[in-house]
């Protein structure tokens, strides 16, 4: 089936605004120009589409919830890919931009606003150059500005560049981080549909997501949702990589087996150099690890929920039977320490001693004590911070305790051993329940 | 002072933006440019242009890891030794670059040509061992394309001819938008 998304797989130069527009580009826009806004949301309402980056909330819901009438409004794109093992947004900005672009500017449309702003991590310059050049040649073909298309319709379109953090991909951070200041998530409400960016009524949507807009108002709804599942219809773009032969972006129909991505000749073609599987992180870092029971689960926002995972952004990083599950947990700890903002508490201090346990732990210096107060940190960080930062930080942990609590074991002395040595057992300074 | 040499580009950000403090990341990357790294000038200019306390643009400058806090050399390498990556041999990487430019992570060469970093995931996982270099993408790398890749950039900073440090590849894009 030809792509829906990386239609540059299928169609040469797609990122160039004449072989877009030779291939149904801006179609979509020029057909909701003469649409009633509300009629737009509508559509994207009923295709089912669904937030891209990871959560999963309904596309034309968020829409909607953006209040009527005048004044400033404002559509964001979330280009800050950063969560480990992803690499989607990339691709598309760099090599179909202009789908992108079109679904922003539907976007804006429905919602009434008059500006867009890309909120693009400072690290993809290449993909930044890219998408630079097709707003360049949308203002220079009356695709972006004053009176777009002879409409009526006005909208501005800018870059923004952030300077490397993961936690603006959360996005009252991001927009925190567009009004200029430190990148840390506000409590919640109020929700940006309502008090966004510059306080006024804001849409942030995924890159991928806007992608899937051009492609519904073209085709309708009932056309989408033939892909997928009731639930979770339409393509997703899967991040693979890890122990497979071929890593890389493929792009699914919601449904397909983890077992049918990791093994089949179309996409990962199995374990690299023979080895057998061993785990699997379904969403980068922040979702909890499965084995091999949760493979013939279907990719979809609800198929890992029985194995106590998320397909989130579809970020899949496989495991072969050589990784040490606890250097995996400590890997991924260090990132969300290293990202944590530092605004809430159980996230900046949780995230620096499970990082110092698991640490000693991998090293073969951890005491059994150590795995308690590991397990005790984790238990308190979830659910008491602002932004989901914190819960993803504990996934790693936890559920690698659920899956190889052999590991930890083998890796921790015996008491007799540690006194046996003259070391001393001291209590970590942190209260266990 | 950026604020006469720039004059139309400073411009040309604060119109894009309905309050002066959104420049603050665009203007912070241009003073990168101009000073090599956030300097205590290049900060204080920053928020004069701003209107901001300069004690803000610091704590931006601590928040944000592109911005430098301290001299960086003129090809900054920055190693993914993320999970995905280091799957992959990420970290071997980072100690074979590290041992081949005699510098630890987080430190300059003699010469002011290189500066090591290991770094958070930079969305380029089926490409590992993979780096950065002023912010261009060098993927599926070995020793053998490291070494390459030091010694044309060697020749390349020789010639006088160098690529654009990260630093100016990022105003200059600010520069267009």
């Amino acid at each position: 089936m030809a792509h829906i998304l990386l239609r540059h797989r299928d169609v040469e130069n797609i990122h160039q605004l004449d072989v877009y527009r030779q291939h149904q580009g801006y179609e979509a826009l020029q057909k909701v120009l003469g649409m009633e806004p509300a009629a737009v949301t509508n559509i994207v309402r009923d295709s089912g589409l669904r937030g891209r980056g990871g959560a999963g909330f309904p596309t034309g819901m968020k829409w909607g919830f953006i209040p009527k009438g005048a004044g400033e409004k404002y559509v964001v794109i979330n280009s800050d890919e950063s969560e480990m093992g992803t690499f989607k947004d990339r691709e598309l900005l760099e090599r179909n931009p202009h789908q992108v672009i079109e679904g922003a500017l539907i976007a804006a449309y429905a919602i009434g606003a008059k500006q867009i702003y890309n909120y693009c991590r400072g690290e993809f310059m290449d993909a930044g150059y890219a998408f630079e050049q097709a707003l360049k040649d949308c203002y220079a073909n009356g695709l972006l500005g004053e009176n777009i298309l002879g409409s009526g319709f006005s909208c501005d379109f800018s870059m923004y560049f952030g300077a490397g953090a993961y936690i603006c991909g959360e996005e009252t951070a991001l927009l925190n981080s567009l009004m200029g200041n430190l990148g840390q998530p506000w409590s919640k409400p109020p929700f940006p549909a309502v008090e966004g960016l510059y306080a006024r009524p804001t849409v942030v949507n995924n890159t991928e997501t806007l992608a899937n807009v051009p492609p519904i108002i073209l085709n309708g709804a009932e056309w989408y949702k033939q892909f997928g599942t009731d639930r979770s219809p339409g393509p997703k773009i899967v991040c693979l990589s890890g122990h497979v032969n071929k890593p890389g972006n493929y792009e699914i129909i919601m449904g397909m087996t983890y077992r049918e991505l990791i093994y089949s000749e179309a996409y990962g073609g199995g374990i690299s150099n023979g080895k057998a599987f061993k785990a699997m992180l379904p969403s980068g870092g922040s979702g909890p690890v499965v084995v091999e029971d949760a493979l013939d689960a279907p990719m979809t926002y609800e198929g890992l929920t029985p194995f106590g995972s998320v397909m989130g952004s579809a970020s899949v990083v496989i495991m072969d039977e050589t990784v040490d599950m606890v250097w995996m947990a400590m890997k991924c700890v260090h990132f969300f320490h290293h990202e944590s903002c530092g605004k809430c508490t159980p996230c900046r201090e949780g995230t620096y001693w499970m990082e110092k346990l698991l640490k000693r732990i991998y090293k073969g210096q951890g005491t059994q004590e150590d795995l308690q107060t590991l397990r005790s940190v984790a238990s308190n960080i979830g659910g008491r911070t602002l932004c989901a930062l914190g819960d993803f930080a504990i996934n790693p942990v936890l559920s690698t305790f659920r899956h190889f609590p052999q590991e930890y074991e083998a890796k921790i002395k015996p008491a007799a051993a540690v006194n046996g040595q003259g070391k001393k057992q001291t209590a970590v300074p942190v209260a266990a329940d | 002072m950026i604020q006469d040499k720039y004059a139309e580009e400073i411009k040309g950000i604060l119109a894009r933006y309905p309050t002066k403090k959104s420049a603050a990341l665009p203007l912070m990357h241009l003073a990168q440019r101009e000073y090599g790294h956030m300097s205590r000038e290049a900060m204080q200019e920053v928020a004069s242009i701003l209107d901001l306390d300069p004690t803000h643009i610091l704590s931006l400058t601590g928040f944000y890891t592109l911005y430098y806090e301290e001299p960086v050399g003129k090809y900054v390498l920055e190693v993914c030794n993320d999970l995905a990556c280091a799957l992959k041999g990420a970290d071997e990487f980072a100690a074979m670059a590290s041992e081949k430019l005699g510098i630890d992570v987080d430190e300059t060469t003699a010469d002011g040509l290189f500066t090591l970093k290991t770094v958070m995931c930079l969305a380029a996982c089926d490409r590992a061992p993979m780096l950065q270099c002023n912010l261009a993408f060098h993927e599926h790398l070995d020793e053998a394309k490291f070494e390459a890749l030091i010694a044309k950039l060697r020749a390349e900073a020789a010639s006088g001819k160098m690529a654009p440090s990260v630093v100016e590849k990022i105003a200059a894009y600010a520069k267009q938008s």
